[in-house]
């Protein structure tokens, strides 16, 4: 193998067809290359979305009301209902495999025009009621100052966490918020607490541009009795969320005179299970990837084999006289599918290569670039692993000899009679 | 060294058959120097070919140095032909890409002699041709004599027990082929043999045993004292 006489042959096989091998390697650099850049981009894809949601609470379900539309216990179909702030104590001590509990409630949207007031800025965000359990949920950064808890509940304080984006449009850049108040639909609310979403998961608008509130304030400041419009749960380790929400519903449903039939009447939806959708798509992108990867560097391959037939056609008096005076067939067939590994190896090396090398370079110009706070990048670090690229050479290895099989038989075919005959 | 007896071949070509070689005998001894002629279509090249181990033949048979040549697979064809034979072609028939010595010394690399030992002994045989100075020539840069003596110091270099050569002087002029047929004929003197096919009278009469051959059989052999004869014959042709 590491013989020099070898090494020259192929060299020069190869470099008698300078433009013909070049393209031929083409294809399979290209087989390769786009391999790599799609594997990769689906693996970036792939890392943005499940970065935007990796600490979002994957075994969490979410309820919310609407109207009925079965008629049941002597209500009418159409029946506009709500969930209530004595459901959650009721579910909490019949619903063993519960983990956590906490309500939503929805104040002002920022659609129905501005809601904020400090001095002369006004802002239109969404207001939202809390408990300090959310952020088990859909966790977050606090970047000064803290997060709702529990003594704001109890005592209903008039305190507010506010996002990102209402910092920037109620306050100066340099300016501390803590301890400032904002007026927020009609009453003022100091500010506690400054953060940041760890995740791309928005429940009835941005966190960035949402101010929470403590749920018992707002319950009271706006005359919300004991509605809750949004009810997010979690399961305990070992119970899987569907069973959870399902039971959940059931029993929100029976205490409520809802139809255990209606679909509409409660809404939810099921983090685990949009999980699952997510990890097949992933997949799908996956196989999708190596189908077209593999089909393109095939089709290099096949390039391969043609241009080895070729140069075995243009050999034909060369390798008859090396059978003459004493080649065996395995010497030459060794020979020819040597020749077609290395071109489709060297080939698909540099694809490999280059292929890393771009999709390193979009990483660094998407790192360099930086991601600004609350920008919705749903691509980021675009790699593929070792083991795609193990595996890619490997392909490229058994292909480079499948691509010579053909040709090397059609080699020895070739008597050395017919070889040495003069034309 | 080769007996032949009784060989057939035929080729099929199509629906048609045809049938070259029809019952040949012949003999040919340790060291003798032999010439075959016949026109086109007599069935020489046929003949050498069967000779090179390059053909199989239909009926018969062949020994070589006392073996059987018959229906061997092509890794022992290949074998036989790098231990037993030297070949000399036409066209020379050298690699393009290799330089003299790499040339010479391919025989030797398929016996799986190292690199180093090999192109040793080519430059020894090169040396011996006169070509010392061009072993590390390619052949586009040498003349057709020198080329046809790097392809007999190939046929050489195995130490074969014959040499079969296929029109050597074909492609040569008249003073490049006499100096072919001298080292040729030196190389029998020291006890080789060597077989040439020819069309050429004047390159058949240098050798000490013409063979001729028509249709398929042998027409006549024309021993080394009655060359004196073919040779008066020719010139009256």
């Amino acid at each position: 193998m590491f013989d020099i006489d070898r090494w020259n042959e192929i060299w020069n096989a190869l470099a008698k067809n300078k433009i013909r091998s070049l393209l031929t390697a083409f294809g399979v650099f290209w087989g390769i290359f786009m391999l790599i850049v799609m594997a990769g981009a689906g693996k970036g894809l792939e890392n943005g979305v499940v970065q935007g949601v990796a600490r979002f609470a994957t075994n969490s379900a979410f309820l919310w009301t609407d109207r009925t539309s079965e008629p049941y216990k002597g209500f009418k179909r159409g029946r506009y209902w709500n969930m209530e702030s004595e459901d959650i104590q009721y579910l909490k001590s019949n619903v063993p495999e519960l983990e956590i509990i906490t309500p939503k409630n929805f104040g002002g949207r920022f659609s129905s025009g501005p809601n904020v007031i400090r001095g002369k800025k006004t802002g239109a965000f969404n207001v939202k009621g809390d408990y300090p359990d959310y952020v088990l949920i859909d966790p977050c950064t606090v970047l000064k100052g803290r997060w709702i808890n529990e003594m704001d509940i109890r005592d209903k304080r008039k305190v507010c966490v506010i996002g990102e984006k209402v910092f920037e449009s109620m306050f100066e850049k340099d300016e501390n918020p803590i301890g400032q108040y904002l007026k927020i639909s009609g009453v003022y609310y100091q500010v506690v607490g400054l953060i940041k979403p760890e995740t791309r998961i928005n429940i009835n608008g941005r966190t960035e541009e949402s101010v929470s509130i403590p749920f018992t304030t707002m319950l009271q400041t706006y005359n919300m009795g004991n509605q809750v419009h949004f009810l997010a749960i979690t399961a305990k380790a070992g119970v899987p969320v569907s069973v959870l929400e399902e039971k959940v519903k059931e029993m929100i449903k029976k205490k409520h005179s809802i139809a255990p039939t209606d679909l509409q009447a409660l809404n939810s939806v099921n983090i685990e299970k949009e999980f699952k959708q997510m990890s097949g798509l992933f997949l799908g992108i996956q196989i999708l990837t190596w189908i077209v990867g593999v089909g393109t560097l095939l089709a290099g391959v096949i390039g391969v084999s043609n241009i080895m037939l070729v140069i075995i056609k243009e050999r034909t008096k060369e390798i008859g006289v090396q059978r003459a005076i004493g080649a065996t067939p395995r010497m030459i067939i060794t020979q020819i599918m040597m020749e077609s590994v290395v071109l489709t190896t060297v080939a698909g090396y540099l694809g490999l290569s280059l292929g890393v090398g771009l999709l390193e370079l979009v990483n660094k110009i998407m790192e360099s670039a930086g991601t600004k706070p609350g920008e919705e990048v749903f691509f980021s670090n675009p790699t593929v692993s070792l083991t795609v690229a193990i595996a890619a050479l490997i392909v490229l290895i058994v292909a480079g000899l499948f691509a010579g099989m053909i040709p090397a038989t059609r080699a020895i075919k070739i008597k050395p009679i017919d070889a040495l005959r003069e034309e | 060294m080769i007996q032949i007896s009784d060989l057939h071949k035929s080729y099929t070509m199509g629906s048609n058959s045809l049938h070259v070689l029809k019952g040949l005998n012949l003999e040919i001894d340790e060291g003798e120097f032999v010439s075959i002629m016949g026109s086109s279509g007599s069935g020489k090249s046929t003949l050498l070919n069967i000779l090179g181990i390059l053909d199989d033949y239909d009926q018969g048979t062949y020994h070589l140095g006392g073996k059987l040549i018959q229906g061997l697979n092509e890794t022992r064809a290949a074998l036989t032909r790098n231990e037993m034979i030297g070949f000399i072609f036409q066209s020379f028939n050298l690699i393009s890409f290799k330089n003299a010595m790499e040339n010479v010394a391919l025989p030797l690399y398929y016996q799986k002699v190292s690199r180093k030992k090999r192109n040793l002994i080519a430059l020894e045989y090169l040396d011996r041709l006169g070509l010392k100075e061009w072993a590390h020539h390619l052949p586009n840069e040498m003349s057709g004599g020198q080329k046809q003596r790097v392809a007999i110091a190939r046929a050489l270099i195995s130490k074969p027990k014959i040499i079969l050569a296929d029109e050597p002087t074909g492609a040569l002029d008249s003073t490049t082929s006499f100096e072919v047929m001298d080292i040729l004929k030196e190389i029998n003197d020291q006890g080789k043999t060597v077989i040439i096919v020819t069309h050429e009278h004047d390159i058949a009469a240098m050798t000490k045993k013409i063979i001729r051959l028509k249709d398929g059989v042998i027409e006549e052999v024309i021993k080394n004292g009655e060359l004196q004869l073919f040779k008066d014959r020719i010139r009256t042709e």
